[in-house]
């Protein structure tokens, strides 16, 4: 067999520059976002990556943990996706560990992120001295969202400064035969609420001592204690439809007034807007009462280690971290931007709120980024046995809660 | 000679695929996972053995506890329930009643439906401030309650009242179709003798259903062991993790929870349950056909 090298040449300039063209741009996006907010937040990125040369393949599947799941099984068969959405922290711990991924150290550093990007989160995202993510939004998850209807036909002013207050509201609610809390029973909804009591009773730096350093102390204060004894105090205030009801279900009732206050993180607020309401008008948005911080969880994308795909990831890690992307995004998924020099005209008033508390710095990773996944169940497990059980014991509870950690 | 040798051959060849797939797929698999619960591997499998750590972790969890004390409950009340149920449909269908054929469609209709539409079904039925109960308190029988699903106590009777809705049509047609192969001649006997019909169906017809009762238990139990999408659509586990059951523990494991460990070494566990209550009826059959065969 005998090639002319002219030919030889001339195959071989061509295989050098024909995919640099086009092909090596081409990413395949892998995430669990699908609802309506979420694919116009999505959409801002994909047309600033088209926009930039970029070919976008949308491979979404609904649901977190079953877009996980998929992923898992595309990973470990040696085909995995060019980008992946992932929660910062923990959550994609096993998969850098195992090499899986490639850093963006060098976009980072040449984007000069540290300067941009709140501290906690940078920490977040940096793994062995190398950053492999690359953060889109932050979503404050401690939010009280309240119907103001409901509040002033039960006679309550202004939103309640403590949790003594707090029951007082939900005591007057009930009084004039509105649901209390509507409350979304399903285990993980719980949890979130257990949080942000939590929070509450045993401060910011009691949070992150018990979820970063597992301190027995903390463990086994009063503030755990306070917590639980709060959150039993909730039972009596939820209706009986509360158990297993998906929490756009709860929105729902304080959107129509039957219900006065819902704990849940900020992608709420879209259902509220979805519904024409005004917040301040006719919802409120608060923190948790007398709570000093927010808890958040952060949207990020990974990638994983793809021969060929080096570039397309590059391009979207930068098109991650531009500033008009970041706002864009968080205006459509309803989150918080995670770089600090964009333009925050544009936010609403409870994004505000969030906004102030971040740039404050008085802001908790949420357990998804501080423990593994397995603690992560363990402790959804326990919270949710906790408030389904009306007799259950204090003390008891205590240890069951210090054992999730262990 | 070669002739023969070729005939032999070939018939070998043909199932060859077939056991390829249960020795690699199913031997091996099972192999894979006994030897994945050894070890200590949480998100990928990992070679770092730690003998038995993975099973007292699973028998030290409530969780799989409640799961199997769950899959015992729901199993036994669904696999007796469904065939009572089906064997007094199918004799009542047996009266030849008229429009028999539209009941019969009926009633087989819900196992026609998967597991997630006659959960979620039943979710909207039993939940108290939509459902039956709103219905019926809205209509002015204050007092009248179906909240199943919200006690912990009760929320895997509700997960039960589904299965049944669902398994017992499969039951009846299985039944039926048994009963309708029974001679005539013997209902003209038992008609002479005065004996009710009731009284016929119990000691007469059913003693003659033995082959198909055994058929739709077999079914009805693999079921059981398989239970997760219906969980899933009723209860998702809760309230807490009242309506656990194992399959649901193994997949959150494998995935959500990222502890292959412990998830094989659940599925090992339940692989032994099912051995163990399948292997008396094998042992059984076995011995019954021996017997036979020598009486013969």
């Amino acid at each position: 067999m005998t090639y002319s090298p002219l030919l030889l040449a001339g195959a071989a300039s061509l295989a050098l520059t024909a995919p640099l063209k086009a092909q090596d741009l081409t990413a395949e996006v892998f995430s669990s976002w699908t609802s309506g907010g979420e694919l116009k937040a999505l959409d801002a990125i994909k047309s600033e990556f088209e926009a930039r040369g970029g070919t976008w393949e949308n491979a979404s599947v609904a649901g977190f943990e079953n877009a996980n799941a998929a992923f898992q099984n595309r990973i470990m068969a040696g085909d995995p996706p060019a980008v992946k959405q992932l929660i910062v922290g923990q959550d994609p711990l096993e998969f850098i560990e195992a090499g899986l991924m490639t850093p963006v150290t060098d976009v980072a550093e040449a984007g000069h992120w540290a300067d941009v990007i709140p501290a906690s989160i940078l920490e977040s995202i940096t793994y062995d001295g190398e950053i492999y993510l690359t953060p889109v939004g932050i979503h404050g998850e401690s939010w009280m969202f309240y119907s103001m209807p409901a509040f002033e036909k039960a006679g309550i002013d202004g939103e309640p400064e403590s949790w003594d207050e707090f029951f007082a509201d939900m005591d007057a609610l009930k009084a004039a035969g509105i649901t209390p809390i509507a409350w979304g029973g399903q285990s993980w909804q719980e949890a979130k609420v257990f949080n942000m009591v939590l929070l509450t009773q045993v401060g910011l730096d009691g949070f992150m001592k018990i979820f970063v350093d597992k301190d027995a102390d903390v463990l086994s204060s009063e503030g755990v204690k306070s917590t639980l004894e709060i959150v039993a105090k909730m039972r009596g205030y939820v209706d009986e439809g509360a158990p297993g009801r998906n929490w756009n279900d709860a929105t729902a009732m304080v959107i129509e007034g039957t219900a006065g206050v819902q704990f849940m993180g900020d992608w709420a607020k879209g259902e509220f807007t979805n519904a024409g309401l005004t917040p301040e008008v006719d919802f409120g948005c608060a923190m948790a009462p007398s709570t000093p911080g927010m808890i958040y969880i952060g949207d990020a994308f990974g990638y994983p280690k793809l021969e060929g795909a080096e570039a397309a990831q590059k391009l979207m890690a930068e098109v991650v971290m531009d500033p008009k992307v970041q706002v864009e995004f968080s205006l459509n998924k309803g989150s918080m931007p995670i770089r600090t020099d964009v333009d925050k005209s544009q936010f609403d008033v409870c994004t505000q709120k969030g906004l102030a508390m971040l740039e404050a710095g008085t802001i908790v990773p949420e357990h998804a980024i501080t423990i593994t996944p397995e603690q992560v169940g363990l402790l959804t497990d326990f919270v949710g046995e906790f408030f389904n059980t009306p007799d259950a014991d204090i003390d008891e509870a205590m240890e069951q809660f210090a054992e999730v950690f262990e | 000679m070669a002739r023969r040798q070729k005939k032999s051959f070939m018939p070998a060849l043909a199932i060859l695929p077939t056991w390829l797939t249960v020795v690699v797929v199913y031997i091996g698999a099972m192999v894979w996972t006994l030897n994945l619960s050894f070890t200590k591997s949480k998100l990928f499998p990992s070679g770092a053995y730690v003998g038995f750590d993975q099973y007292e972790r699973l028998l030290g969890s409530s969780k799989w506890i409640k799961a199997v004390s769950n899959l015992a409950t729901f199993g036994v009340l669904y696999v007796l329930g469904c065939l009572v149920i089906g064997f007094c449909l199918a004799a009542a269908l047996d009266r030849k009643v008229r429009f028999e054929n539209a009941f019969r469609t009926l009633f087989l209709y819900p196992y026609a439906m998967s597991f997630v539409v006659t959960g979620l079904v039943w979710q909207w039925l039993m939940n108290p401030v939509l459902g039956v109960q709103a219905t019926m308190q809205g209509l002015g029988w204050e007092s009248f309650s179906f909240d199943l699903l919200t006690s912990r106590d009760y929320a895997i009777y509700g997960v039960v009242i589904a299965g049944l809705w669902q398994g017992s049509g499969l039951v009846m047609v299985m039944m039926l179709a048994g009963m309708r192969g029974i001679d005539v001649e013997q209902w003209r006997a038992a008609r002479v003798d005065g004996i009710p019909a009731w009284r016929v169906y119990v000691s007469i017809i059913l003693p003659q259903l033995g082959p198909p009762l055994a058929a739709v238990a077999t079914l009805l139990t693999m079921g059981v062991i398989k239970t997760y999408d219906l969980v899933i659509a009723i209860t998702n586990g809760g309230p807490g993790t009242a309506t656990e059951v194992p399959a649901k523990f193994i997949m959150d494991n494998l995935f959500q929870r990222q502890n292959l460990g412990l998830a094989t070494a659940a599925a090992i566990m339940l692989l032994m349950s099912v051995v163990i209550i399948v292997a008396p009826f094998r042992y059984a059959s076995y011995i019954r056909a021996k017997r036979k065969a020598g009486v013969l």
